[in-house]
């Protein structure tokens, strides 16, 4: 029992790291519509942007702070070199303007800082709370302790950010049809350039979690392989959908990796491990099955 | 007159220049071309610039030096990003370049070298895959056109095991071991070794896979801490490695209980795990450092005359870059083998060099002259042993380097070789191959 807790803590620590790129994902997808294919390239743009400045001899706060700057002034130029030709152009359009992003994005962060694997120091020890481990033999790191409360309180901010602001309010107008938001006099470039600062910001966070955690390096790309089956879980539309989608993979995806491999080796023979990289796809997909909106997606009704 | 005089002499003028002009190309030295499918970018781009950066280098440096026997080696870059197509892309892009006289193929790559094994068989082109690469392409009866050379990833699990048993006194009976591997062609090629070795050496060996990239490995850590192993022998690439290093310290599990597989050994694998990496272990078939005369001479001549390939001059000395460097002696020092028996002075041809790979004899006297004392063992290839050596040493990361622990441990060959030659027969009957008669060629 002590040891399936274990893997259930430490499974549902990881999925807040997933939930961390997936609100990227949301962010972008809520005010146009669009999944951001190149979520997982601006969390390696974010995190070498910001390991790069601490590089030239500036401290966290401040390479932090530079490295927003960056991050919304690529927000800016997406939305006026990419997506400001793209209004009323069909999703689709949209998205593989993305996917072009992501490419592009890709190979501008090594040629500005690098391609170097760097190390991220943000003065948080990746390493066992001793009094867990002495008084129940529990492995909890401080690290993910403190990157959970960090995404939990990204994830309230942007909530009441999106519920309560009028700033919100036009994000869901432009989300649900560009034309009548424009008719309506909602600046529709201000509030894209917006969101795609606000998903920078959010992208810094996550790349600064993961590069901290595993270098800051090219892979840090495929983190974004991680939240598609969590938006897939909590919806494309819901923050809140974001971070209980996250626990639910992240959660049931290390348990599967310790409890399924050996069932299927007793039955089969050979060796059935590493089944995590595809395992929360396949729940994705029953999941699609049962509600194909998500736990917490708008369903979708169209007049016929 | 004044008139024609004048067009004459424009008319030799440009003669004289059009000549010129063609001359140098008609008397050119003779030209060694190497295929490079390289990776700069992408996942693993940082562990790639580094190697060719060194192979690059030392092909400069011989250059300067003369060229190769006056032959100058020339090369192109094609890059494939560690993907397996873009590898096979690259290669048929470049190989009617290379038909000519071709340099060994190095691809830094498992699973290219895997799709290439066939098909540079078929297109009669010499194929290295230096410390990487199928395993049983060790028995050259089967496989003539592919070199494994130094050592294999069997030859190192072994002498992995080799080392382990000797650090536990002489046994490792009763002992648990768990592999930790990345799931890919890479990280499943040792296990034949390690449960041979299992079987031999008593003890007890977990398999735990991680799935690519290796950038989660929470599941895994945990079960480690469950299975309470005395060691964890891992055979990671890229972001894997540093995961595993910070997971491990996450779980408490020491460092100094871990080691790697020499493609979880160079710098870009600790450095960015800080402290975590600490007393971690790991094979390796070269050292770092630019102690290395050879390594030295390079900073001094190709850097200093401006020439040096990498932009980051910091990464001379490091692992990768001294690996690419001894890839390079390696391919050079065959292209030489194959000058001394079919022409010095001239180009090689596919089959020349094959045969200058096949017939490699870079023993420590040759290595001294060549300045590499020490990066990397002597060399002895056949017919039928196309990896001509097995051995590694060992090295641990104090934090800011690493320090070589050992000499140069050689596996179990009488209990590895056959497990690949066994392995080589299976492929040959697949595959329709006869095999060549190794002994009777070496009596020719």
């Amino acid at each position: 029992m002590q040891f399936f807790l274990e893997v259930l803590i430490g499974g549902l620590l990881s999925g807040v790291m997933y939930s961390l790129v997936a609100l990227g994902f949301v962010l972008i997808f809520k005010a146009s519509g669009v999944f951001n294919f190149a979520q997982g390239a601006m969390v390696y743009f974010a995190a070498l942007s910001l390991v790069g400045v601490m590089g030239k001899g500036a401290p966290l706060w401040l390479a932090f702070i530079l490295a927003f700057g960056i991050m919304t002034i690529l927000g800016i130029a997406t939305e006026k070199f990419v997506l400001r030709k793209m209004v009323n152009q069909a999703p689709i359009s949209l998205f593989m303007a993305t996917i072009g992003l992501a490419f592009f994005i890709e190979g501008l962060a090594p040629l500005l800082w690098g391609n170097d694997v760097r190390a991220l120091e943000i003065g948080l020890v990746d390493e066992p709370i001793p009094y867990l481990l002495d008084s129940f033999n529990i492995v909890v790191s401080s690290f993910d302790l403190t990157a959970a409360g960090l995404a939990l309180a990204l994830v309230a901010g942007l909530a009441l950010f999106f519920q309560f602001t009028r700033v919100g309010r036009a994000l869901r107008a432009v989300a649900d049809d560009h034309q009548a938001a424009l008719s309506i006099g909602i600046p529709l470039q201000h509030i894209w350039a917006l969101v795609w600062a606000v998903a920078g910001f959010v992208a810094l966070v996550a790349g600064m979690l993961w590069g901290s955690r595993n270098g800051v390096q090219f892979a840090l790309t495929f983190t974004a392989l991680k939240a598609l089956p969590v938006l897939i879980l909590g919806g494309f539309t819901s923050v809140p959908g974001a971070i209980v989608g996250g626990l639910i993979i992240g959660a049931s995806e290390k348990l599967a990796e310790i409890y399924i491999p050996p069932v299927m080796q007793s039955m089969f023979g050979g060796n059935f491990g590493g089944i995590e990289g595809w395992f929360p796809y396949v729940m994705a997909l029953l999941f699609l099955l049962v509600r194909p909106e998500g736990l917490f997606g708008e369903k979708h009704i169209d007049r016929v | 007159m004044i008139k024609n005089v004048r067009k004459l002499a424009i008319a030799a003028s440009v003669a004289a220049a059009c000549l010129g002009a063609v001359l140098p190309s008609a008397y050119a030295a003779e030209e060694q071309f190497f295929m490079l499918p390289s990776y700069r970018v992408g996942p693993y781009g940082a562990n790639g610039n580094a190697f060719y950066g060194g192979f690059v280098d030392y092909l400069n440096y011989v250059n300067m030096k003369g060229g190769i026997d006056g032959v100058q080696a020339t090369w192109e870059e094609c890059e494939t990003e560690y993907n397996n197509a873009k590898g096979v892309e690259c290669y048929e892009r470049l190989k009617a370049k290379a038909a000519k006289a071709p340099g060994p193929i190095h691809t830094m790559s498992t699973g290219i070298s895997y799709a290439l094994v066939d098909k540079t068989a078929a297109d009669k082109l010499p194929l290295a895959m230096m410390g990487y690469g199928l395993t049983s392409a060790v028995d050259g009866s089967v496989f003539p056109w592919a070199f494994p050379l130094v050592t294999t990833y069997q030859m190192q699990a072994s002498a992995i095991v080799k080392f382990l048993k000797d650090k536990e006194g002489g046994s490792l009976a009763g002992k648990k071991i768990v592999f930790l591997y990345h799931d890919s062609a890479y990280g499943k090629e040792p296990i034949l070794a390690l449960e041979a070795e299992s079987r031999l050496n008593k003890y007890d060996l977990v398999q735990i896979p991680v799935a690519h990239p290796g950038n989660e490995q929470g599941a895994q850590w945990q079960r480690i801490r469950q299975e309470k192993p005395d060691y964890v022998i891992m055979w990671g690439w890229g972001v894997m490695n540093m995961t595993a290093l910070k997971t491990a310290q996450k779980m408490g599990f020491p460092r100094e209980k871990m080691i790697g597989s020499w493609w979880a050994g160079s710098e870009e694998d600790v450095v960015p795990a800080g402290d975590a990496a600490k007393g971690y272990m790991s094979a390796t078939w070269n050292v770092a450092g630019k102690a290395v005369p050879v390594i030295a001479d390079i900073e001094k001549s190709v850097y200093g005359a401006g020439k040096g390939n990498l932009s980051d001059k910091a990464k001379l000395g490091t692992i990768l870059y001294n690996r690419g460097v001894s890839a390079a002696v390696l391919s050079v020092e065959a292209i030489r083998t194959a000058q001394a028996k079919y022409g010095k002075g001239k180009a090689m041809g596919a089959e020349q060099v094959r045969w200058g790979l096949e017939n490699l004899n870079i023993t420590d006297a040759r290595l001294k002259d060549l300045g590499a004392t020490g990066l990397l063992p002597a060399v002895k290839t056949a017919c039928d042993n196309h990896e001509g050596s097995g051995k590694v040493k060992m090295q641990q990361w104090d934090g800011s380097k690493w320090v070589v622990m050992t000499d140069w441990i050689e596996g179990n060959k009488a209990l590895i070789h056959p497990l690949f030659q066994a392995d080589a027969a299976k492929y040959a009957k697949e595959k329709g191959i006869t095999p060549r008669n190794c002994a009777a060629e070496a009596k020719k």
